[in-house]
């Protein structure tokens, strides 16, 4: 007790108002919730407790700040709440020909009237996670093993106070013919924090995609906390799509883990279009032979925007592959941010991981900070890393102009070649399509909607 | 149609050009031959706008007009075609879109409707078959994975679809075989009439073979130092460049 | 086991050669630290007040900090009082000519093969050694002096340019800069001074050797090194210690200004004593080098070839202030055994158009870690800034470790910052294609080390070039498999 009296004092009030509000809230907390989940809060707030909100001071957070934007007041959202319009109405994804099972999360809870989910194959779930883990809570037996509250102060503080999101299971040698699309709407009548807690779950030979977007239906302030952990089965294969379109004042902090066996193969690809600041934590732990993983993200961004893209990539068996880029765009007075940690353990042979972190800084105003890793361990490896921070390569400008093109519209060319690297590797068609018009359109200066905002918020 | 006076340019500090003077008239092909490090592909990129070179001294007018105030593209939209020595690589831009853009963009500054992207493949097709360009290489990006060959074969090709008033082929024979040559000479050949220009930059005499030159000019450092007809071609490709350098007190 | 592993293993039993240990009466004073021992360090050194204050004032701060355990290295706990921060060849080095000196000593630097005597006047190297820290002899000193180059042991530049001592010290690695630059400010005993005057190119290389020779003691050199406008020099460090059980702190601090259009190389041959096979023994190198492109146009250049210690943690860093100043770091760290590196570069763009490159390669054998740590930070100022940082290593069998940390930090637009890092193994059909030429596999790993080093050893001055082939040799004996 008395050590842990030392480290409350040693972190800053901002951590201590979070302890105190657990301790106020518990009640709610606990009431309703499933076992498996009830089971961890109290570690974890502990591991909150001694790591605290993440400063600069924190090696893995280092470029990024958080502790400004925990000081903000929020409501709490621990219960769930009616949404106050119908989802359906306000919202219609208009990616043309894009037909997915869709899902709404509101407020980090898994939407009660999901009518638009349709029929799935014989035995896929898709579900509220709170009704998983009380109607079948063998389902989640694995629940906070890959997200381990020691690791990480906002893995700790989500698995403290998470309560529910979504949950998908595919069962073994099952394949998803039409991708699964959730959509994570923020909306609440002052400024919100939010926790989501997601869990997906391939068996052996189980194939789906998966389309995460997140939205804000106001323009309030929101700080969303989410964790999802992802198990991919022998052999299954998943694509695991993530669009963050939100506005200026959401603070969108996700952590992502997934767990591979062999010959798996999981592909995630992150868009971040629009948010005041984002922080994507994504970690893969491969641990079967012939596993593969692709890892892509883009970002582009402008004002005062914070993009903070955080992975790491676990080689635990030999004959694996991983692959991870990443693109950013940053205008005005934007800040961007890379860790890429490629770690081969020992004996993990005949290996190969590549990293590649490209960037483009369109002002003077914009700053760029990476910081690739590569810790190896076994020698029978080929690993790589390459990062750039810098312009538009000025012998290919010329070359557009000298045939003829205007240079800003030259400079849009090259700043598209330059997402459509990442682009190109959403296997989704009308996805592709459509991500391909919103960076055009953000490219251009132009705000990127994706759906039919019935608010219309400027920012 | 082209009038340089006097030209002098550095790059980097380093004086190129030494005083250039020449005059090009519609229907004309000039040909620039001279010895490596000479200033060809200088006096071909400052033509075209390259940024890293400084006009320190003299005039270029191009259709009455000054052409060194101009911007690269805007050189290019009033016809003056550089075909690039070393074609630029971009990965991610597909030559299609890059051909379409650059098509529309002349068209634009000409005043003409910009073509949709089905007239547009049309019209791509026609020049393709004049070139002798494969279906596949379009498909990539912007010269992306071309050999040596192909990638001069595209520069004609955009020659063909820009339709250039003035074309500057910067060493367009470096590198190709005999085939590739004579496919590249007979885009050249086929896009002449008497509203065009041409002028060749080359090392090397065969080219001249097949675009037979007008005008023969030996540029030796960043200056022209002598300049006559076709014969001059054969007599530079029988005694080399000593003799000009010899001429030249060296 | 394959041959090639057989072959490889057997090699490895190469011994450290420098590790003899010279039998000359030497002052040790008390160990442990304290004020009262800074004022003892002070005053045997005959010291003026500025340099009493400076170390008071570093000793202070250094109470007040941590140990770093940021670097990628499992440092055991080092008893900081049990080490004694003094210790100096007995007879006054206030030597005329060779024969006054002790013939211990002599032999010593004979058989580090140090070029003290005579002979080596044909190899133009003008050299300061320093035993224990302390300065025991300065060739060239008359020579240099006539173009006014100064290049004298610290001591004698605290006693004879106070001014220029005062002036610069300090200005690249301040007082309280890290732990061990504190701790090195507060008791360093001496080192090389070196201030090359406006427009010379100094004629002859400079070197210093460094040799921690008593046990328990620490070495805490400190060398400063001062280009004035438009001047040239190259400077040489070499290190060896005997070898002993137990490890022994090596806690240096190296920096240079070089001011407008000056430029500075600096070239190291790191061989301290790495430890046995079992890891035991080993200097622990805490080591702090920066150099300030103050001028415009001015140019460091960092080299080095790390063989030796236990432990390294080191960056040799450029501070580019002036506009178009130039620096650059090159290096070759190689490690076995048990040895453990964390080693590289910031490189820090302050001035307009400023260059940097970095070229790394790290090369891991027996149970070892070697890690590449390096920082390229472009101020939103430094406009049309570039760097080019390549960092490569090669992992000669599966029970060592090779690793990467860059950071790269960029604040305009007009900078290009570009960072390539690979990881690979000795190429199997490389060894098999000199293997079917006829070369065995011993010799054709180090033909591939050494060309794979080539691009660093390159920018080594020639008679360092030759000692640091050999050296990557013989560290790497026995050490593939």
């Amino acid at each position: 007790m008395e050590s842990n009296m030392s480290i409350l004092i040693e972190n800053t009030d901002v951590s201590l108002k979070y302890a105190a509000h657990y301790n106020s809230v518990k009640e709610v907390l606990f009431r309703n919730s499933a076992e498996e989940m009830n089971a961890h809060r109290k570690k974890a707030l502990q591991d909150f407790i001694t790591q605290g909100i993440p400063t600069r001071k924190n090696e893995n957070y280092k470029y990024t700040n958080l502790q400004p934007r925990f000081s903000s007041e929020f409501r709490y959202i621990h219960e769930r709440e009616p949404a106050e319009v119908d989802l359906h109405a306000v919202f219609r994804c208009d990616v043309p020909l894009l037909d997915t099972h869709l899902a709404f999360l509101f407020n980090g809870w898994f939407y009660e009237d999901n009518s638009k989910i349709g029929e799935l194959p014989s035995g896929v779930i898709l579900d509220s996670l709170e009704n998983v883990a009380h109607n079948n809570p063998g389902l989640i037996r694995k629940y906070a093993s890959l997200a381990q509250t020691e690791d990480d102060p906002l893995v700790a503080l989500n698995t403290a106070f998470a309560k529910d999101g979504y949950f998908l299971y595919v069962p073994e040698n099952t394949t998803v013919e039409l991708p699964v699309q959730l959509i994570n709407f923020l909306q609440a009548k002052e400024s919100a924090y939010v926790t989501q807690r997601n869990f997906i779950y391939l068996e052996e030979g189980a194939h789906v995609k998966v389309i995460s977007c997140d939205h804000t239906l106001n323009l309030n302030h929101y700080l969303n906390n989410s964790v999802t952990e992802i198990f991919a089965g022998p052999n299954a294969n998943l694509e695991y799509y993530t669009l963050q379109n939100q506005h200026n004042y959401t603070t969108s902090l996700n952590s992502v883990f997934i767990h591979q066996e062999k010959d798996s193969k999981v592909t995630t690809l992150n868009s971040s279009l629009h948010g005041g600041l984002i922080r994507n934590n994504l970690k893969f732990n491969m641990d079967g032979e012939n596993a593969e993983a692709f890892l892509y993200g883009m970002a582009f961004i402008d004002r005062k925007q914070h993009v903070d893209n955080f992975t790491q990539v676990i080689h635990g068996k030999p004959h694996c592959m991983s692959n991870q880029v990443y693109k950013n765009v940053l205008d005005d007075e934007s800040t961007g941010a890379f860790t890429g940690r490629i770690h081969v353990v020992r004996d993990a042979q005949k290996t190969n991981a590549f990293q590649r972190n490209n960037n483009i800084l369109l002002t003077d105003k914009a700053t760029m900070q990476s910081k690739p890793q590569l810790i190896i361990d076994a020698d029978d490896v080929k690993c790589s890393h390459g990062a750039t921070v810098g312009q538009i390569d000025e012998e290919a400008l010329f070359y557009l102009r000298a045939r003829g093109i205007d240079e800003a519209k030259a400079r849009l060319m090259m700043m598209n070649a330059f997402a459509y690297e990442v682009i190109q590797q959403i296997s989704i068609e009308p996805l592709r399509k459509r991500i391909n018009e919103l960076v055009d359109k953000r490219l251009r200066g132009e705000v990127a909607r994706c759906h039919d905002c019935a608010y219309n918020c400027e920012c | 149609m082209l009038s340089i006076k006097d030209l002098f340019v550095e790059v980097e500090g380093m004086e190129i050009l030494k005083g250039i003077n020449l005059v090009v008239k519609p229907g004309e092909i000039h040909a620039i031959m001279g010895p490596n490090g000479s200033g060809k592909s200088t006096l071909a990129n400052v033509l075209a706008g390259k940024e890293e070179y400084t006009v320190t001294h003299g005039e270029v007018t191009y259709l009455g007009e000054d052409l060194l105030d101009m911007a690269p593209e805007e050189r290019a939209q009033k016809g003056l075609f550089l075909s690039f020595q070393y074609p630029v690589e971009i990965p991610g831009v597909p030559m299609v879109n890059f051909l379409k853009t650059a098509v529309n963009e002349h068209r634009r500054s000409r005043g003409e409707k910009e073509l949709t992207a089905g007239e547009f493949l049309k019209f791509m097709r026609t020049k393709m078959e004049m070139v002798d360009m494969h279906a596949q290489l379009t498909n990539r990006s912007v010269n992306e994975g071309f050999s040596g060959g192909e990638k001069k074969k595209n520069e004609i090709f955009q020659m063909a679809l820009l339709e250039p008033r003035l074309a500057i082929l910067d060493e367009t024979d470096s590198g190709l075989d005999i085939d590739a040559l004579k496919t590249v000479a007979h885009g050249v050949n086929a896009l002449r009439n008497s509203g065009n220009a041409t002028i060749v930059v080359t090392h090397y005499q065969r080219l001249l073979d097949y675009i037979v030159p007008d005008h023969v000019h030996v540029l030796y450092g960043g200056k022209i130092v002598k300049s006559a007809g076709k014969e001059l071609a054969f007599e530079l490709e029988e005694k080399g460049y000593d003799w000009i350098k010899k001429e030249n007190g060296e | 086991m394959t041959d090639q592993d057989k072959i490889l293993s057997e090699v490895t039993q190469g011994d450290y050669k420098y590790g003899f240990f010279s039998d000359i009466e030497t002052e040790i004073i008390d160990r442990g630290l304290n004020e009262a021992v800074i004022r003892t360090i002070s005053e045997k050194k005959d010291e003026p007040d500025f340099m009493l204050e400076f170390r008071l004032d570093a000793f202070r701060r250094w109470q007040k900090m941590k140990m770093p355990d940021w670097a990628y290295l499992k440092i055991p706990p080092i008893d900081f009082q049990g080490i004694s921060y003094y210790a100096a060849p007995k007879k006054k080095p206030e030597l005329r000519s060779l024969d006054e000196v002790d013939p211990e000593l002599l032999e010593t630097f004979n058989k580090l093969g140090i070029p003290l005597e005579e002979q080596k006047h044909l190899a133009g190297v003008a050299v300061d050694a320093v035993l224990d820290s302390v300065s025991v002899k300065t060739t060239f000193k008359e020579v240099l002096a006539e173009q006014g180059i100064v290049f004298c042991s610290f001591s004698d530049a605290v006693r004879e340019h106070p001014d220029l001592v005062r002036k610069y010290l300090g200005q690249a690695v301040p007082v309280a800069d890290n732990f061990f630059a504190a701790l090195n400010s507060a008791v360093f005993s001496d080192g090389s001074f070196c201030y090359i005057p406006r427009g010379v190119r100094c004629p002859m290389e400079l070197s210093t050797y460094f040799r921690i020779n008593s046990a328990n003691t620490g070495q805490f050199e400190r060398t400063l090194i001062v280009a004035d406008d438009d001047s040239y020099v190259s400077y040489l460090e070499g290190c060896t210690a005997p070898m002993r059980d137990e490890n022994q702190l090596h806690a240096a601090v190296v920096e240079i200004i070089a001011l407008n259009r000056a430029e500075v190389k600096y070239s190291t041959v790191q061989n301290w004593y790495p430890g046995d096979k079992n890891g035991r023994g080993g200097i622990y190198n805490f080591v702090t080098k920066r150099g300030i492109c103050r001028g415009e146009s001015s140019k460091i250049s960092w080299t080095q070839v790390e063989t030796g210690s236990a432990i390294t943690w080191k960056y040799p860093s450029c501070i580019l202030i002036g506009n178009h100043s130039v620096g650059e770091f090159n290096s070759v760290a190689v490690t076995n055994n048990h040895q453990q590196a964390d080693t590289g570069s910031k490189m820090i763009h302050i001035g307009k158009n400023t260059k940097s490159t970095i070229v790394s390669k790290g090369i891991s054998a027996g149970k070892s870690n070697n890690s590449y740590r390096g920082l390229v930070k472009v101020m939103p100022g430094a406009e049309n800034s570039r760097n080019f940082s390549q960092c490569d290593s090669l992992l000669l069998n599966d029970t060592c470790g090779a690793h990467t940390f860059p950071y790269i930090e960029v604040g305009n637009k007009s900078s290009i910052v570009e960072h390539e890092a690979t990881t690979s193994k000795i190429g199997e059909d490389q060894i098999f294609y000199c293997n079917q030429r006829g070369i065995d596999t011993e010799k054709a790993i180090s033909m591939i080390v050494n060309g794979y080093a080539k691009e660093v050893l390159n920018k080594l001055p020639m008679e360092f070039a030759v000692e640091a082939q050999k050296l990557l040799q013989i560290s790497l004996e026995g050490s593939v498999g």
